[in-house]
């Protein structure tokens, strides 16, 4: 049997709306992936360190506040400097369209937004990893 | 009668009905209310059995206050309109404020950003990208009375969405009003001061709930004696509910959390009818419009019950269940964004049909960025639209008295009721919490909703059906980047500027008071009038009651 891949669920900065974060943790569980969900309130720092500490394949960033610009492509920055720059990073939350251009530059390899389906994220995750 | 009524319904179900579900059928097996609530065909007399009008509903402006607090409700007085309303500087706030308020508006809610609301001043690391974001950045009195400038404090009311910070941002309140000539006395408006909420939904506490639930009881206590036109605290439903309640969690939670701060203050030493009458309550409107309207008047029957045979008020305003209502941010889409105003103007309908006080409508963009000025005029429009051409507002609780609709009523209170017994029978609201058993709840009906949203058996106009391509949509608000920059420099000046001595002796008797047991307001009072920051304040209460640290880990 194949190994479950290890994704991260993480929720950088002060913002504590975690609905989403939650569900999607819960659909990926269903989907037959390990989820580690940190909580609200997480630095970058603390988050990449959760993330290369459990040896998960993706990270995913929620965030609503607007500070993703900020916050998000920080995450991939550590984890490059850690030497894990193959975790792949996603995010989602409440992201202007015409910011997910300078996501992706900075690293973040997808971003779903309000409304997105989490079957959309679970294929995502599954064509992504192999 | 009843027994005859009863009778025909039969009759007619078994034959007129019946024949026409065997010709054209229903469009779907079952409806039910997005609680859960099966519904039938067709409501009459005879499904009230137990109905006593008198009992049950009564009148406006008497108990229990199922049809309205006041006996003439918007035929004298119109709901406060009041858009919630901030971001970036003070100083822009400040110009948002007095547009809405030559457009119409009549009372003022301010939005602080995340860092004002967890006690974090802007130059701190965890601030960083957060300054301005959600709502106004607020360091040091400087700052507040930035944003009140022009602003008569005598005259207007004004909401602050604020928790786990209440007490400073309340005493920078007062500190303004006061050196404006403004006594405190005379103040109008409502805090949230809601930290129960913050566990399990929102998430903007600071302290551990003990220390936070001793703070929520020295501000109502300090608001009772020395302000006694504010609302010391709101009870707020709304954001358990965006964090994926339903209607009934909704209002459970909801007064489960009033039960919880009536029996602190009580336990403090205060007279029920002393503090209760300000006691204020905040819902959220979603689209489902009768079951909408049946959570609100079930609200305001179970508050007066609980309040009269549970702690004994007799006050008649310690009875009578006063809301504020917003519309469902989480029901909006980033798609066709246009459809939001249908979807805000069925949500509004529903809080003016159950009574509201005033409300908040969201704007048509709020999926994607805090609204443009368009767009907010917009949705204030929309309330004027209600109130003006509807004739909703023309008649006191135009619904009540409709079989379906006293039968909504009642049944969404005694689920709610259940709900509550359960939350009592745990210990209380702090021990649920503490258990996680009201975040579980929540969550686990968050993922219901999505799942039936993805399997289609909930349908989303725009999202899961009649779904077209579009562009994407032009004008955006965005908080300007150099916001953060400013607001550091500008606190790194009122930190030149003010007095050391001053800051510290003052932020020595906020500490000297949380170790003790003195109210902690007037000491916050005089710090912040020393223009000490949010930040210290907080990290004066941080030392002596610790920090919030939620359990995480695998779900």
């Amino acid at each position: 049997m194949k190994k479950p891949i290890r994704v991260l669920i993480a929720k950088p900065g002060l913002d504590g709306h975690d609905r989403g974060a939650i569900v999607v943790a819960h659909a990926l569980r269903d989907a037959g992936f390990e989820v580690i969900y940190t909580g609200i309130r997480q630095t970058p720092e603390q988050i990449a360190a959760t993330a290369v500490q459990e040896d998960v394949r993706a990270v995913g960033l929620s965030c609503l506040s607007g500070a993703h610009l900020r916050l998000f492509p920080r995450v991939v920055e550590i984890l490059r400097e850690k030497g894990a720059g193959d975790i792949l990073v996603f995010g989602g939350g409440i992201v202007p369209e015409e910011d997910i251009p300078r996501l992706k530059e900075a690293g973040i390899a997808a971003v779903f937004g309000p409304g997105t389906m989490t079957a959309e994220i679970i294929d995502y995750l599954r064509r992504s990893i192999t | 009668m009843g027994g005859s009524i009863s009778d025909a319904k039969e009759k007619w179900r078994e034959g007129a009905l019946r024949r026409a579900i065997g010709k054209i059928g229903e469009r779907r097996a079952a409806f039910d209310t997005s609680s859960g609530i099966p519904l039938d065909v067709l409501y009459a007399p005879s499904d009230l059995p137990d109905f006593d009008y008198l009992r049950d509903v009564g009148f406006p402006g008497e108990f229990p206050f199922t049809r309205g607090v006041q006996p003439t409700m918007y035929r004298s007085r119109l709901w406060t309109m009041r858009q919630y309303a901030g971001f970036g500087s003070a100083e822009e706030s400040n110009e948002r404020y007095r547009y809405l308020l030559e457009h119409g508006q009549t009372g003022l809610s301010v939005a602080f950003d995340l860092p004002t609301q967890i006690g974090y001043d802007s130059d701190h690391p965890m601030a960083e990208g957060e300054v301005g974001k959600v709502g106004v950045a607020i360091d040091s009195l400087a700052d507040m009375e930035t944003l009140f400038r022009g602003i008569p404090l005598d005259r207007i009311s004004t909401s602050m969405t604020i928790n786990a910070t209440a007490a400073v941002l309340t005493a920078m309140y007062v500190a303004v009003a006061e050196k404006g000539g403004a006594g405190r006395r005379g103040l109008r408006g409502t805090i949230q001061n809601d930290i129960l909420k913050e566990y399990v939904a929102r998430g903007t506490y600071i302290f551990p709930p003990g220390p936070s639930m001793r703070i929520v009881t020295d501000i109502i206590s300090f608001c009772t004696a020395e302000m006694p036109r504010w609302n010391g605290i709101s009870v707020s439903g709304y954001h358990i509910r965006e964090a994926g309640a339903t209607a009934v969690q909704e209002l459970a939670f909801t007064l489960a959390d009033g039960i919880a701060y009536v029996q602190a203050a009580i336990d403090a030493g205060l007279a029920v009818d002393a503090f209760a009458p300000r006691i204020s309550f905040f819902f959220n409107a979603h689209s489902n419009l009768f079951e909408e309207v049946a959570k609100f008047r079930a609200a305001r029957r179970m508050w007066a019950r609980l309040m009269r045979d549970r702690f004994g008020a007799r006050d008649p305003r310690s009875l009578a269940l006063r809301f504020h209502a917003q519309t469902g941010g989480s029901t909006l889409t980033a798609r066709q964004q246009d459809n939001n105003i249908a979807r805000v103007t069925i949500q509004a309908l529903a809080a003016v049909l159950g009574g509201a006080q005033s409300l908040h409508t969201n704007s048509r963009d709020e999926a994607l960025c805090l609204p443009t000025e368009d767009s907010v005029r917009t949705a204030l429009r929309t309330q004027q639209i209600i109130a003006e051409e509807s004739g909703a507002a023309d008649t006191v609780d135009p619904l009540g008295g409709a079989p379906f609709v006293e039968w909504l009523t009642a049944r969404v209170e005694e689920e709610a009721a259940a709900l509550i017994r359960k939350i009592d029978a745990i210990g209380g609201m702090r021990r649920a919490i503490e258990s996680g058993f009201v975040q579980r709840e929540i969550q686990a009906s968050a993922y219901e909703y999505q799942r039936a949203v993805e399997a289609r058996t909930r349908i989303v106009v725009g999202l899961n059906e009649y779904v077209v391509e579009e562009e994407s949509r032009g004008e955006l608000l965005r908080v300007r980047p150099e916001v953060e920059e400013g607001q550091r420099a500008r606190l790194a000046g009122v930190r030149a500027a003010r007095d050391g001595a001053g800051v510290e002796r003052t932020l020595g008797l906020v500490e000297r008071a949380a170790r003790g047991t003195d109210n902690l307001m007037p000491p916050i009072i005089d710090a912040v009038k020393a223009y000490a920051t949010v930040g210290e304040i907080c990290d004066r209460l941080r030392v002596v009651f610790g920090e919030h640290r939620p359990e995480t880990g695998i779900c």
